[in-house]
């Protein structure tokens, strides 16, 4: 008995041991990952004279962090609060019509086996392999025209820009969408058509409720894409428009304050800290909607 | 008689919604001065819209499939399917972003694969897409086998290593300017920035990507990893076998098919870097190439933007644009036969 006692602790020893390494490892490689936001957060609260006698170690001074913020955020090529508004505004309304829109799309491909809805179906997965460098010069030019002909201003306007989002990021929302209502039993609508339900109310009523798994996945998936995206936005907005989202205003104030890194690094973390707080909150449903974007 | 009557009344908005969309064409071809234009053509659109919805009968069905599929395929045809059939064409042309005045064939492949700048950026593209391909999935696949341990601590390490990824390459590359020219200068006093000299820059923007990209793919490889049978492994701990020989026998076989995954996707996403590139070094230092000037870190997503946007010539630009597409639509169509055989292997 008092041997076993003795063998087991010893493993047990043993297995504390061996956890350090992987541990130690661990601590050090998130570090060295963590490293550039630490930076961040140090020279955001620095004298620009400070930074170039050190640029490492932690400021003296906390109070110059809200004095570099203050400065960046009256900025007239950052005004972040603006941008802030417009990067919400546009990621926001992008997000709840593609999810409606490619819901209700997806929706009527499956539950219609027709030649054109397959044609349909296989014509947004082939757009998928579609880089945006091949659409953006010719779409800037297509919408120019568009706006021309017909009044509604499509480039720097929130319509545009919209439009740009649902279109660009249909095609995935429809694939992932169309995978999970294949597996919806059809019974349930069959069943409400019976009982005289309208196509439309069975949809809204029924279906799209069950969908919200998935349309989770759809919305992290878009809503990351679309709230860092800077190529669209540059290009249909304009680098100094009147509309600018996040990434655009901070590639137009580096622009315009070159080497000022204590100003720099703190629009840097103004553009980060949003999602920092969202990624704090929501750990799991971010990662777990992004890895299954992935696979799907 | 007031069946009738319902009817009539039923399909009186679309009427007048295609009322308002012809009187909006109108001033479109004849009268541009007048404001309400637009708000004619959006308004008409509108009302035939609910016009068709009203529609009584047995066509309901099918007029619901057909408004509900609209929105997405409408702005998915002027977003990207009529522009890049026009961008196929404008590829043949002598197009300058507004118009064009002649069809010039092939001219502007062949000019392309003349261009020193052209041939150099598809060269490091590849030479990038391979290198950070394999340096992405070894970093993730090592941290996703730490991550699965047994490790105290493991749900830290994963978001810490996952968030780099959330935030936009154009932030990130501003930051990582920063840090290769002030704080690596200074950690190793007296040495120059690393963005200076055109083949450490090449690997200052490959650190980077690995840096960002690996904690997604590390995520994937995760989910993989949970997924082998805790039963195999328990069998394979009661035959004797090591952590290693564990590894290299059951786990990696067991998620081949993540590993297929993965390696496509750094593949792609490698060969459409764009953001990191534009914001730590935006093509820069130059390299001086036979007699000629070229930009050293210039892959080819910036080498297209910088044609069209920086230098104004559109029509070359779309022409490297479709050659881009052609070499993504390739890898792609492999990753589909791989998997397909596998499939079939199965």
């Amino acid at each position: 008995m008092k041997e076993d006692y003795g063998r087991n602790k010893i493993t047990w020893d043993a297995r504390q041991s061996k956890q350090l390494i992987p541990e130690l490892a661990g601590l050090m490689l998130s570090l060295i990952v963590l490293s550039p936001f630490i930076l961040v957060i140090f020279n955001a609260a620095k004298k620009s004279a400070d930074i170039v006698i050190n640029p490492i170690a932690p400021p003296s001074d906390w109070g110059q962090l809200f004095v570099n913020l203050k400065n960046v955020i009256g900025n007239q090529n950052f005004s972040y609060w603006k941008s802030f508004g417009s990067s919400l505004y546009i990621t926001v309304v992008s997000l709840i019509l593609l999810t409606l829109f490619s819901s209700m799309a997806a929706w009527v491909l499956v539950r219609n086996k027709t030649k054109w809805s397959q044609v349909i179906f296989m014509m947004f997965v082939a757009s998928m392999v579609i880089p945006f460098q091949v659409v953006m010069l010719p779409l800037l030019s297509t919408f120019r025209k568009v706006s021309e002909f017909t009044g509604i201003p499509l480039l720097s306007s929130y319509t545009g820009i919209i439009t740009a989002y649902l279109g660009f990021g249909g095609s995935l929302s429809v694939f992932i969408l169309h995978g999970f209502i294949k597996s919806i039993p059809k019974e349930l609508e069959e069943a409400a058509w019976i009982d005289g339900c309208s196509p439309e109310n069975t949809f809204f009523q029924i279906v799209f409720p069950l969908l919200k798994p998935v349309q989770m996945t759809v919305l992290i998936l878009n809503g990351i894409w679309i709230w860092n995206d800077y190529l669209l936005p540059s290009l249909m907005l304009g680098l100094n428009g009147r509309i600018k989202t996040l990434p655009v205003a901070v590639s137009s104030f580096v622009g315009s304050y070159v080497k000022q890194w204590d100003l720099i690094l703190a629009a840097a973390f103004l553009a980060m800290i949003p999602i920092v707080i969202l990624f704090l909150c929501a750990q799991r449903q971010i990662i777990q909607g992004m890895v299954e974007g992935a696979i799907k | 008689m007031e069946g009738k009557a319902k009817k009539t009344i039923n399909v009186l908005p679309a009427v007048i919604g295609a009322v308002m969309v012809c009187c909006g064409l109108y001033f479109d071809f004849y009268n541009q001065g007048f404001w309400g234009r637009g708000p004619l053509l959006i308004g008409g659109l509108l009302l035939i819209v609910v016009g068709l919805y009203l529609v009584p009968g047995r066509k309901h069905r099918v007029i619901v499939n057909g408004l509900f599929l609209l929105p997405l395929i409408g702005a998915f045809f002027i977003t990207v399917l009529i522009p890049f059939l026009f961008g196929i064409f404008y590829s043949f042309t002598d197009w300058n972003g507004i118009k064009f005045t002649q069809f010039i064939g092939l001219k502007n492949y062949v000019q392309m694969f003349h261009a020193p700048d052209y041939l150099y950026s598809l060269l490091i593209t590849f030479l990038f897409t391979v290198l950070n391909m394999v340096l992405v999935n070894f970093a993730a696949f090592f941290l996703a086998l730490l991550c699965t341990s047994e490790v105290r601590g493991r749900n830290f390490y994963r978001a810490s290593f996952f968030l780099p990824n959330l935030i936009g390459g154009i932030v990130l590359g501003y930051v990582w300017q920063f840090i290769f020219n002030k704080v690596f200068t200074s950690l190793i006093a007296g040495s120059v920035s690393m963005l200076t000299n055109p083949n450490l820059a090449f690997f200052a923007i490959l650190i980077v990507s690995t840096w960002q990209y690996a904690g997604y793919i590390m995520m994937i490889y995760v989910t993989g990893l949970q997924g082998v049978p805790k039963d195999i492994l328990e069998a394979s701990a009661v035959d004797g076998a090591g952590a290693l020989k564990t590894l290299l026998h059951i786990k990696l076989p067991m998620i081949a098919n993540t590993f297929t995954v993965c390696i496509f996707l750094t593949l792609v996403n490698s060969f459409k870097q764009f953001d990191l590139n534009y914001s730590i070094t935006n093509g820069a230092p130059s390299r001086i190439l036979g007699a000629k000037a070229v930009a050293s870190t210039e892959f080819l997503a910036l080498n297209i933007y910088n044609t069209a946007i920086a230098r104004n010539r559109y029509a070359e630009g779309q022409t490297k644009a479709v050659v881009f597409f052609l070499i993504l639509a390739a890898v792609s169509l492999t990753q589909v036969s791989i998997s397909k055989k596998r499939e079939v292997e199965l």
